[in-house]
């Protein structure tokens, strides 16, 4: 509105001069009628209509509209209320401003000698140009008009106009708060880098782990056991699996040792056999046993293992009454010869073993004292599993033999054993205790001489050396005795034998059924003679002269007419009775300077075992002569002849 | 003397026998008969090969297990049975007389 007021206030003064160049051409050409031969070159001038403009009538056209102009701001509100403190109403307030304003435009022209130039001086030169402009209006010429012109110089020195009002720019420049940075380095969280190599194995452990400790945990949440962990150094000793691998090692150790004996045991067989018709064999000696701890006993047992094949077992005592000590038994296998597989110390020599034909882990003992044992080799204990004491049965005598029976009616082990005290007993093991009967005390045959008056209650029993089974008839059995009977009992009668032979001169050692032919047994006895016998008949069949004491007899586990045996000379001798009636088809001298105590063919191999009293078990392997297979019976070759 | 290092005792004497050595899972061996070089030596190179000898068992069929390995060489039979918790190595001279 400042530039309106300004062109209302001084209209004359510039209309003069300016309205040349100001007016604007389109309002002001038609008017000039001095101007038109100017505007010639200029285009004609066209009435430009918008299309959808009012067409109107002369009549209309002509028509005066009467309007009334007034100051009115059709805009303003009329009906303003404000609080009025005074009277503490709302009054509706009649002053309404009705000042509007349409355009606005500040200019920066002004007129050279108005008076309206002046406050564009500086502010301390206001006074001066006061002064100039009053007298200026004055119209007093010369000396204001040479104060006049510094003025002015000042002015140009300005450069571009400014407004006319006071205009002062003011700025404070406050101060920037400083910046500042500040951080923590926080401690990173722990990182770790894992790698592995996973097989397919790996994976399928972790599974298998991971399935365990579900099972686990879903079995014993409530008794957690504290599992301890002893990662010493001691540990080594106690780990099973390490005992394990070491036995197998020690194993392999023998066998890269005894490569040679192995590949005969395997391998080798006596080619001299097939050389015509030779019928005779020979005994090629395997691995030596000996028990490092007592080379001094006796070798006075030896049991192969019904279902281990490679096992048995050596019992060790003292067949002199007056070097008694403690005994032995050692449990060896052919896999590693130089140290036996279990070890059992026993407070007296060991006099007999057997081993259970259906429980292979069962041991039977009879010792030097007259006391029975039992041991089960599954047990890693030490001590036998029952005994005997002096309560319960214990025979007064050594116990010459023990033998495995079947299960009784209540499927109870149970085993027989013999002493020399006269007594024949059976043991039957119940759940915690060995229980005895006696099955036959051996008296002296009643129409013996040896009965002789008062002297009888003093010998009324017969020293028991040996006794074998039937093999078929369970209630069978013989015995032989130490003055050289030997008595066929029963143990359902256990006053009077069945039958009584007259069969040797010295203490018969063994007896022996035939595994095939159950009524022929063997007998051995220290009168250097081996008889063959039918247990129906009183007098032997066959008698076989072997210069020296027979220590045992064995009839071979394959063949029937097959059987070995061996001397306090150290000779070995086998028998097939099928070629040759009379001689032995092998003879061998197996040791030097020791006599061979007991003998035992391996069940499934062709493997014989010998003990000597030098505590030594010599392995042989049997030629193909040897190990002919027969089932023939005894007693019919000696029939025929 | 417990029943293994009776065992070791035994197997140390046997004929041919070089040497034994017991190694736990780390490769550190715990009991030795051979010297202080041989048995690093040994200890560090088996375990590696009974480690891979396993792992080709394994990888072959995971429910088998390596149970015993031989190593038939000229001068020597090395005889190792990587168990579980340790690797018992055992040195022979089968040719020993």
């Amino acid at each position: 509105m400042k530039s309106q007021r300004k062109v209302a206030v001084a209209p004359a003064a510039n209309l003069g001069a300016k309205n040349t160049s100001t007016q604007s051409l389109a309002s002001n050409a038609g008017n000039d009628p001095n101007m038109a031969g100017n505007e010639d070159w200029l285009p004609p001038k066209v009435l430009l209509k918008p299309p959808g403009q009012l067409q109107l009538t002369e009549p209309e056209l002509e028509e005066e509209l009467t309007r009334i102009l007034n100051a009115n701001n059709p805009h303003a509100p009329q009906n303003i209320a404000r609080y009025n403190n005074k009277e503490r109403v709302f009054k509706a307030s009649p002053n309404v401003d009705h000042f509007v304003v349409h355009f606005e435009f500040d200019g920066y022209w002004i007129y050279k000698e108005k008076e309206e130039e002046a406050p564009e001086a500086p502010p301390a030169a206001e006074t001066t140009t006061e002064s100039t402009g009053t007298e200026t209006e004055g119209g007093e010429g010369a000396p204001p008009a040479s104060a006049a012109p510094p003025a002015e110089e000042e002015k140009k020195q300005k450069g571009p106009l400014r407004n006319q009002f006071n205009f002062s720019e003011r700025a404070a420049q406050t101060i920037n708060n400083p910046y500042r940075e500040r951080s923590t380095n926080t401690e990173p969280p722990p990182a770790r880098v894992f790698s592995d190599t996973v097989n397919q194995w790996s994976i399928y452990d972790a599974y298998m782990e991971d399935l365990q400790a579900k099972e686990k945990s879903d079995d014993d949440k409530q008794n957690i056991l504290p599992t301890e962990n002893n990662h010493n150094e001691d540990a080594y000793y106690k780990n099973p699996e390490l005992k394990k691998a070491m036995i197998i090692i020690e194993r392999m150790a023998n066998q890269n040792t005894f490569d040679d004996v192995a590949q005969d045991y395997k391998y080798w067989e006596d080619a001299s056999d097939e050389l015509g018709d030779r019928k005779s064999g020979s005994l090629l000696p395997l691995w030596k046993f000996v028990c490092e701890k007592e080379k001094r006993k006796q070798v006075t047992a030896v049991c192969w293992n019904p279902k281990n094949t490679d096992l048995f077992a050596v019992g060790y005592g003292s067949y002199d009454f007056s070097k008694q000590g403690p005994g032995m038994i050692a449990c060896f296998t052919l896999k590693n010869p130089s140290y036996p597989e279990y070890l059992y110390l026993t407070e007296s020599g060991v006099m007999s073993l057997d081993y259970h034909p259906q429980h292979p882990s069962f041991l039977a003992v009879g010792l030097y004292d007259g006391s029975v044992l039992v041991y089960n080799m599954q047990k890693k204990v030490d001590g036998p599993l029952f005994k005997c004491n002096a309560k319960n049965g214990k025979h007064t005598d050594p116990v010459w033999q023990v033998c495995w029976q079947k299960d009784d009616l209540d499927d109870n082990m149970n085993f027989f054993s013999v002493s020399s005290d006269g007594r024949v007993a059976q043991w039957t093991l119940l759940q915690n205790e060995l229980i005895y009967t006696d099955v036959i005390r051996l008296k002296f045959n009643e129409s013996g001489t040896e009965l002789v008056g008062e002297d009888e209650p003093l010998f009324s029993l017969a020293g028991g050396c040996c006794f074998d089974f039937h093999k078929t008839i369970d209630h069978l059995f013989v015995v032989g005795t130490e003055e050289g009977r030997i008595h066929k009992c029963s143990k359902t009668y256990n006053s009077q034998y069945l039958l009584s032979f007259d069969a040797h001169q010295m203490s018969v050692y063994t007896v022996r059924y035939n595994p095939f032919h159950g009524n022929v047994f063997l007998s051995a006895s220290a009168d250097w003679t081996v008889k063959l016998w039918d247990h129906c008949k009183d007098k032997p069949l066959v008698s076989f002269d072997l210069n020296s004491s027979v220590g045992d007899v064995a009839w071979a586990p394959y063949s029937s007419t097959v059987f070995a045996a061996v001397t306090a000379e150290g000779k070995a001798f086998v028998f097939d009775l099928n070629e040759n009636k009379y001689e032995p088809i092998c003879e061998q001298q197996i040791v030097r300077k020791a006599k061979l105590t007991h003998c035992a063919f391996n069940p499934f191999e062709p493997i014989l075992l010998v003990g000597d009293d030098k505590g030594t078990v010599v392995s042989l392997k049997l030629s193909p002569n040897l190990r002919k297979v027969n089932n023939i019976d005894c007693a019919m070759i000696y029939q025929q002849s | 003397m417990s029943e293994v290092e009776e065992t070791i005792k035994r197997l140390a004497a046997h004929k041919g026998v070089e040497g034994i050595v017991i190694v736990n899972l780390e490769g550190i061996p715990i009991r030795t008969t051979l010297d202080a070089d041989k048995t690093i030596q040994h200890a560090a190179l088996i375990t590696q090969l009974a480690a891979k000898a396993r792992s080709v068992v394994r990888d072959l069929d995971p429910q088998n297990d390596l149970t015993f390995l031989r190593i038939r060489s000229k001068k020597h039979e090395i005889m190792v049975a990587p168990d579980k918790e340790y690797i018992l190595i055992v040195l022979q001279n089968p040719h020993h007389s």
